[in-house]
């Protein structure tokens, strides 16, 4: 069942890099679970890894002690490009991550972590450099990120809105399931197969294995 | 009403919104905030399932109680945890035996059909949709992978989902949607010998960045993608995500008709004569407007190589590798990082960067004519010393024709490793990957760090590229070869068109 965000504070993680894909933050070969268990250690593996196994020097950015329990991340253009795994934002939500700031985020990975109760904020290039440096001035200072308000207050005082689909807020803010928000319209999506057959029916001529 | 110029992605969205305003369903039911648009619903034609993304959402549906609400609309296979050994060698990886027992298991509880190992149609799932003849034009088509843009080379709305959707889909076979942005994909002209599906799409992520299309979805129209046979058009479409479009379509003209017919799951008789005229009425209509469009010279294109850690960092094969201070401040960093780790020099050129490992196959490029343009440029030749050739098959079926054709023993005489049908290296799931280090050309779709391996580092290119690459045990302009092989090839390539 989906969680609910409403209000959080945290320190930051500042990742500046651009394009960050999702095989990045989950590599492939943790796909094979078929559950979403362990998937924080999974968690931009190649980067706190070497090859053989050994962690990296210096570490990696979620590895620096500093950052230990931050539940915000300020990255580059372009987050989550890539695959659509869901392992992603399972990953970042099992490590501790609640919202995500970067001025773009790739369409799959935006929504499947609007399903997941991680936020994804979009900001402008102007708001990502003042926030950068703000980051570099006051590197441990505590940002609120509240949804039911679609306000972020940063440590200097000041605050600034932020856009959510209001639909996603909405189910969010509430925790509400969206596939049983959808099956209550099942009446609805009868009305309209009735007169919209299927065009497919892949059950026929297949042979028994 | 009625007259407004609509463009493809207008007509599907339209034919598939249970509700059409975006705020046309209320949110009372579950919802007791003040009213906000919901997405519309859009009904699913065809939801495919592979084994690496569904377990967890077959857990859900468990959970909840719930049955999958249309299994005849509903195709699974194998693919990505699959080995592309002998199906007769047990699976040593635990995990992978595991992922594929479950998948199994999940389709027989829930009544969805299943091509497993062993089964002759199993293969990569964007292969078998449309060869079995499931993906057909104006459909929407879903699947827990981001390649699923390849179904829209038959003018289907076809894109990635999440694990979240796909339990929705499973649960309701809707997903709530808004709708996308459209972007416009002009290629004039004509392509050059040795240019292909693959040089164009990798032309176009480099000209518009990884980013360049997100939000919208691309229409691909012009010239040189109307000459494209239905395999080209999958291998341009399916690189759409790669370009941050989550759908990549082409309007479906006679080519697409006369690949479809006959094809098991495509519509017979009767049936087959009022799907041509429904899909006749499909293609843009003249003067629909686009949010975004872009127009590329198909007669200036070259052989495309990528040279850095996204599929945006490519160039024409015959160019210098870009230095970090030639470049806009925006991109420095991460083309620094980019050559860093691929462990290339600024300003050397990328035709001969050596090589360890070639892969050709995948969602991308591994259909049968992608064997055929692999096999006209190893027939009589023999891959470089040292260098791990694996030729893998996109589908069994792809493997049975190639078998048929004799590719496959071209492939071996070559000194080739001929694989059973799977993703395979494309994501390294099964145990085909790079070495830490090593260098592979490769005719799939992502080159991002560790993609094809831990370390690994890839050259994205079209199977002819890595191909004559194989030849000389590093990145090579399939043009440098002797005119002949090109020419045979084209030819070879034009017949096997006009055979369809």
């Amino acid at each position: 069942m989906p969680e609910s965000f409403t209000r959080t504070s945290s320190r930051v993680i500042e990742i500046p890099r651009a394009n960050i894909d999702t095989d990045q933050l989950c590599p492939a070969r943790f796909l094979k679970i078929t559950d979403k268990a362990n998937l924080a250690d999974a968690l931009f593996f190649d980067w706190r890894f070497t090859p053989d196994g050994k962690r990296r020097e210096p570490v990696s950015f979620i590895d620096e002690p500093h950052n230990q329990g931050r539940q915000f991340l300020l990255v580059g253009d372009n987050f989550g490009s890539g695959s659509s795994r869901e392992h992603a934002p399972w990953a970042l939500r099992a490590w501790g991550i609640r919202a995500i700031f970067s001025t773009s985020f790739a369409d799959i990975f935006k929504g499947n972590a609007l399903k997941n109760a991680l936020l994804p904020i979009v900001v402008s290039p102007e708001r990502h450099a003042a926030l950068t440096a703000l980051f570099a001035a006051n590197p441990d200072g505590e940002w609120t990120v509240d949804l039911d308000a679609l306000k972020v207050t940063l440590p200097d005082g000041s605050s600034f809105d932020f856009e959510i689909d209001p639909f996603n807020r909405t189910m969010i803010l509430a925790g509400t399931d969206e596939i049983g928000y959808v099956q209550a319209k099942l009446p609805a999506i009868e009305a309209w197969e009735a007169t919209h057959p299927a065009r497919v029916e892949s059950r026929e001529g297949i042979p028994a294995q | 009403m009625a007259d407004r110029p609509r463009t493809l992605v207008e007509k599907i969205w339209s034919d598939h919104a249970v509700s059409l305003r975006d705020d046309a369903v209320s949110l009372s039911d579950h919802v007791t905030a003040s009213d906000p648009g919901a997405p519309a619903i859009l009904a699913i034609d065809l939801h495919l399932v592979h084994e690496v993304t569904s377990p967890q959402a077959f857990t859900g549906l468990r959970a909840r109680g719930a049955k999958v609400r249309k299994p005849g609309q509903t195709v699974a296979t194998a693919d990505h945890s699959i080995p592309t050994t002998d199906p007769s060698i047990p699976i040593a990886d635990e995990l992978a035996r595991k992922q594929l027992a479950q998948i199994e298991e999940n389709c027989r509880e829930f009544g969805i059909p299943f091509y497993g190992r062993g089964s002759g149609s199993r293969g990569i799932v964007h292969v078998i949709g449309p060869e079995l003849g499931l993906t057909q034009p104006g459909m929407t088509i879903v699947c827990g992978d981001s390649h699923t843009a390849t179904h829209g080379a038959f003018g289907a709305l076809a894109f990635g989902i999440g694990t979240s959707e796909i339990e929705m889909v499973l649960a309701t076979q809707t997903l709530l949607q808004r709708k996308p942005k459209t972007f416009r994909v002009q290629i004039d002209g004509r392509l050059q010998p040795g240019v292909g599906a693959k040089d164009i799409i990798l032309a176009l992520i480099a000209e518009i960045g990884v980013g360049g299309g997100t939000g919208h979805v691309f229409e691909f129209t012009g010239d040189a993608i109307r000459a494209l046979s239905m395999e080209e058009r999958m291998t341009v479409c399916n690189m759409s995500i790669e370009g941050g479009a989550r759908a990549g379509l082409i309007a479906p003209d006679e080519t697409t008709f006369a690949y479809l017919k006959g094809r098991k799951f495509a519509p017979q008789g009767v049936a087959w004569d009022e799907a041509v005229a429904a899909w006749r009425k499909l293609p843009s209509d003249e003067g629909a407007t686009y949010d975004r469009t872009i127009v590329i010279d198909g007669d200036k294109l070259e052989p495309m190589v990528t040279y850095g850690t996204n599929p945006g960092m490519g160039m024409p094969i015959s160019g210098r590798i870009p230095a970090p201070a030639d470049v806009g401040p925006a991109f420095r960093d991460d083309l620094e990082r980019a050559l860093e780790y691929m462990g290339l020099e600024s300003g050397k050129p990328i035709a001969g960067q050596k090589l360890d490992v070639v892969f050709i196959g995948s969602c991308t490029n591994g259909r049968i004519e992608d064997m055929r343009a692999a096999a006209s440029v190893l027939r009589g030749r023999h891959v470089a010393p040292g260098l791990r050739v694996l030729i893998v098959p996109g589908s069994q079926q792809v493997k049975r024709e190639a078998e048929v054709e004799g590719l496959d023993l071209v492939f071996k005489a070559a000194g080739a490793e001929w694989r059973e049908s799977g993703c395979s290296m494309c994501i390294a799931m099964n145990g085909d990957q790079l070495e830490p280090g090593q260098y592979g050309i490769s005719t799939s779709n992502r080159n991002f760090q560790g993609r094809q391996g831990k370390g690994g580092r890839s050259f994205l290119a079209s199977p002819l590229t890595a191909a004559a690459s194989a030849v000389t045990g590093v990145v090579t302009d399939p043009r440098t070869l002797t005119d002949v092989a090109v020419g045979f090839l084209f030819a070879e390539q034009t017949s096997a068109v006009e055979a369809h």
